[in-house]
């Protein structure tokens, strides 16, 4: 038996995080126990817990890596912790998105704080909103200890809790409170993570309510058109993805501890490239469809008509595409060249579609149950079922990595016209394998820094914890 | 037909030749190991003992890519070489004697850790840290602190910290002992030695100086119970890792009529005596090193380059190995290290050599010039990244101490956000000069 094992203090703070838990789920379960006590009880010792556990593992110690008896671990090693927790976050998430009726008791008991922020009833989204953003606030603290010799950990770390309470969660509630009306809109979600951003009933939401609406909408589409390619030229995809992204937040924050199980193999990167890319052309082919079927209703009412819409999408689109592969055709792999031409050629064969069809079926298929079919499989299966499930088995970025079309989109302009890269020291790398061992994003940095190259990879999200891990000082994240 | 090349030894300086032949893909290549299937780095064994990586995580190419190359791997142990015949012999895991012929060979079998003759130094309960199976040694007498309460390491260099930040990680009760007055005094100047020993000071670690391992002590099964220092100290201890320094790993070696010192002597183009033989890595020893470097340096970077050049050798475009300016790098427990240039202690420190030291919280730098002239010569740096290629090429030119002050912050390697010295350190400058 090895002696990574954890301390009797630890565990008092896990059994009280824990027993916390229990509250809530014996709270939802007979809506008579404890009533709007056993909220307040229940999140505060969830609290206690997660920090108290904090403050038993790393006070007095000195600063510097923490990695000691990862691999020895049950939770952080794939063993049977491991697999208990993944069943019952699988379980929560497929329950949260396709079950809420079992949930009611729990949410109800949620109603008070709802109703002191946006004046509503809670909903199970609410509840979700909470504990997500509680997640991210208690984790994050946990982080920031453990990592408190690097600045660089934790200014990104009080970055991710400030855009989730913020932007995430108070804003939209204090939205909700002034205008009922407007639609739920977290101002750092980003199409195409944000997919139901231009869905009927969003447009209504937004075009219906003024100025403001007007606004928002123009702020949504600005966000993915120009903010998003300006930032991420500047500093890299990591803006995003490692100090804005509530996704992003979850996995650096709760999901640290798994960041060494992403898969490192060469089948997993060709598996990446495939579906995040394809991802993207499904969440692109179902906005257009959607935005496109919801001008046919009243084709002479807004600005843009059906026709001139989709004509200025494909123009836009194909201008982006051939200027890319134009201007990038000598360093551009001939492999990303033909998909990228191959995929752009089908994306304009189905807008193709739509215009000649004059209908919003794709094949036959209306695009809202493409979209429809977006949300089930991609935004609730993916992003939530397996991409935060499956956290403590396949690694904490899972659908960062293969699923989020966001990242997708933000890796293909890292790629392209970023100055974000990360260097190498020379010959001072000694192979050791820290860096790709604790990559989340499953990419082999080691092999990068033994060729002395610098890392420029579409998927690498900027978290920096290969040079905080590296011992010999050889890597150095730079924009 | 293929020139056949045969290379033993499948660290970093073998693997990196054997991986540049096949690329080249001109010769037949096989590659001899009796320690392991697959090329692992050894660097990082103390990385698996605390639970960081995983065996496999070792390895910097996958075992696939290993597979699927047309380079032969052979596990077995080289047991003697015949130059006449160009044949040698080894013996596998089955304890078959084999034979095989080469046109070229390369020896890159790398070092061994040095142990000096003390009494008791065979029995169960001491180990180098070196090998793959001195991590399987490790797991079966250092599991746990209630299997092994007490440790006492011998010999202070890189490998000595290593095992004791092991030990420690295990709640393990750790002394180090070491001969010097100072840490690592051979390498280190005493200003440096200090921030390093209040250092691992600080993580626990007992550090006892100025004394030496007399004998081992064992209890009736044969396991390490005691040692005995010079000075007539006992410490009680359940394991003695023996870290007193490495030596080429040529023992094989002494029949076959290859010229020998502490390693195979090479010349320029790490060549042997015998004009098909060649040995690169640890087990070489320079016939002619450059001035500012040492005839035998068991570093990583230099296994990898000699492999490199060598490969180029023999793709017909002959390179004389050439390192250039020395530097390295190692971490005690939290505290980076890294080195450029000569910075001497003062045993071996020239007349005209002078230092500036600068220090604060941890972090630490001592920068060596000369006296009269002002030149660079090197820099150790504490806490604190600086950027290789810079840093070398001045150097490299020998530009001026006052310059390197005044651009250090181009030579900048920490992360992002991090505090910058370098203003301070410009200060501290001018009030010491």
């Amino acid at each position: 038996m090895h002696s990574y094992r954890t301390t009797s203090i630890q565990k008092v703070f896990t059994y009280m995080g824990l027993s916390g838990l229990a509250v809530l789920i014996l709270a939802g379960f007979t809506a008579s126990f404890l009533k709007s006590a056993g909220l307040f009880l229940g999140l505060g010792l969830i609290s206690l817990g997660v920090i108290g556990y904090t403050f038993s593992s790393y006070s007095g110690l000195p600063q510097g890596i923490k990695n000691n008896g990862v691999w020895y671990r049950s939770l952080t090693s794939r063993g049977i912790v491991a697999w208990v927790v993944g069943v019952i976050l699988t379980a929560f998430y497929v329950i949260l998105y396709f079950y809420p009726e079992h949930l009611e008791g729990l949410i109800r008991l949620f109603d008070p704080l709802s109703e002191g922020l946006s004046g509503k009833k809670a909903s199970q989204w609410f509840v979700y909103g909470v504990l997500y953003t509680l997640a991210i606030v208690l984790f994050g603290i946990k982080f920031i200890v453990k990592y408190k010799h690097s600045k660089y950990q934790k200014y990104r770390t009080y970055s991710v809790i400030f855009f989730q309470t913020i932007f995430a969660f108070l804003i939209p509630e204090m939205m909700a409170r002034l205008n009922g009306d407007l639609p739920y809109y977290d101002l750092k979600s980003i199409w195409p993570l944000n997919y139901y951003l231009f869905d009927g009933y969003q447009l209504d939401g937004f075009l219906q309510n003024g100025s403001l609406g007007t606004a928002l909408l123009i702020f949504g589409i600005l966000s993915t058109l120009i903010i998003t390619p300006i930032l991420t030229y500047k500093f890299g995809k990591r803006w995003y993805c490692s100090w804005v992204c509530g996704c992003g937040g979850l996995a650096e924050t709760a999901g640290d501890p798994f960041r060494q199980l992403s898969d490192k193999s060469l089948r997993a990167w060709k598996l990446e490239r495939w579906m995040i890319h394809l991802i993207l052309v499904w969440v692109f082919i179902s906005t257009v469809g959607v935005v496109y079927s919801y001008l046919l209703q009243a084709p002479n009412s807004y600005l843009l008509g059906p026709k001139t819409f989709l004509l200025s999408v494909s123009f836009v689109f194909s201008l982006v595409v051939g200027l890319i592969l134009w201007k990038r055709r000598d360093w551009l792999a001939k492999d990303a060249q033909s998909s990228a031409i191959a995929i752009s050629s089908v994306i304009v064969l189905l807008l193709g579609f739509f215009f000649f069809s004059e209908s919003d079926r794709v094949l036959f298929i209306p695009s809202y149950q493409i979209r429809s079919a977006y949300g089930f499989f991609i935004g609730s299966i993916f992003s939530g079922v397996i991409g935060t499930g499956f956290y403590p088995i396949l690694g904490n970025r899972v659908w960062c990595r293969f699923g989020c079309p966001m990242a997708a989109i933000l890796g293909i302009q890292q790629k392209l016209f970023s100055k974000f890269k990360i260097s190498t020291n020379g010959g001072q790398c000694i192979s050791c394998g820290n860096c790709s061992a604790y990559c989340e994003m499953g990419i082999d940095v080691r092999a990068y820094a033994q060729r002395e190259e610098p890392i420029k990879r579409a998927s690498c999200v900027g978290c920096g914890i290969c040079s905080a891990v590296c011992p010999r000082g050889v890597l150095r994240l730079e924009s | 037909m293929d020139e056949k090349i045969v290379i033993i030894g499948n660290g970093i300086a073998g693997s990196t030749l054997a991986l540049q032949l096949a690329e080249k893909g001109a010769a037949s290549v096989t590659l001899i190991s009796d320690e392991s299937s697959y090329f692992f780095s050894r660097t990082a064994l103390m990385y698996v003992y605390m639970g960081h990586l995983t065996k496999e995580q070792l390895e910097p190419l996958s075992r696939e890519s290993w597979d699927q190359s047309p380079i032969q791997r052979v596990k077995a142990q080289v047991s003697s070489i015949s130059s006449e015949e160009k044949k040698l012999s080894f013996r596998t895991n089955d304890g078959d004697v084999k034979q095989l012929a080469y046109d070229r060979l390369v020896i890159a079998t790398g070092s061994r850790p040095a142990f000096y003759n003390w009494k008791g130094q065979e029995a169960e309960g001491v180990l180098g840290l070196y090998h793959l199976s001195d991590l399987e040694k490790l797991e079966k007498w250092a599991a746990n602190a209630s299997a092994c309460p007490e440790a006492v390491v011998i010999g202070g260099g890189l490998i000595g910290i290593e095992l004791c930040e092991m030990l420690l990680s295990r709640q393990i009760k750790t002394t180090l002992i070491i001969r010097e007055s100072f840490f690592w005094s051979s390498h280190l100047p005493e200003s440096d030695a200090q921030l390093v020993e209040k250092h691992i000071q600080s993580h626990h670690l007992n550090l006892i100086k100025e004394d030496e391992l007399l004998e081992i002590s064992t209890d009736e099964t044969g396991r390490v119970s005691s040692i005995q220092t010079k000075k007539g100290e006992t410490f009680s201890c359940n394991l003695v890792g023996i870290t007193t320094g490495v030596r080429p790993n040529i023992e094989f070696l002494k029949t076959s009529g290859l010229e020998l010192d502490t390693g195979i002597l090479v010349d320029d183009y790490l060549k042997t005596s015998d004009p098909s033989i060649y040995a690169i890595g640890d087990c070489a020893q320079l016939r002619n090193p450059l001035s500012n470097r040492s005839a035998i340096e068991p570093v990583w970077y230099t296994g990898k380059l000699m492999g490199e050049i060598l490969a180029q050798t023999f793709s017909g475009q002959p390179v004389p190995y050439n390192p250039g300016i020395w530097y390295n790098s190692a971490k005690f427990f939290d505290l980076e290290y890294q080195t450029y240039g000569k910075v001497r202690p003062k045993a071996s420190q020239p007349e005209s050599e002078q230092h500036f030291y600068w220090e604060t919280d941890e972090k630490a730098m001592t920068f060596a010039y000369d006296k009269t002239s002002g030149a660079f010569l090197g820099i150790n740096t504490f806490g604190i990244r600086l950027n290789h290629r810079i840093v070398s090429s001045w150097i490299e030119k020998a530009i001026n101490i006052q310059e390197v002050i005044d651009r250090l912050e181009e030579a900048h390697f920490d992360p992002e956000f991090s505090h910058r010295y370098y203003n301070q350190i410009k200060h501290a400058f001018v009030q010491n000069h």
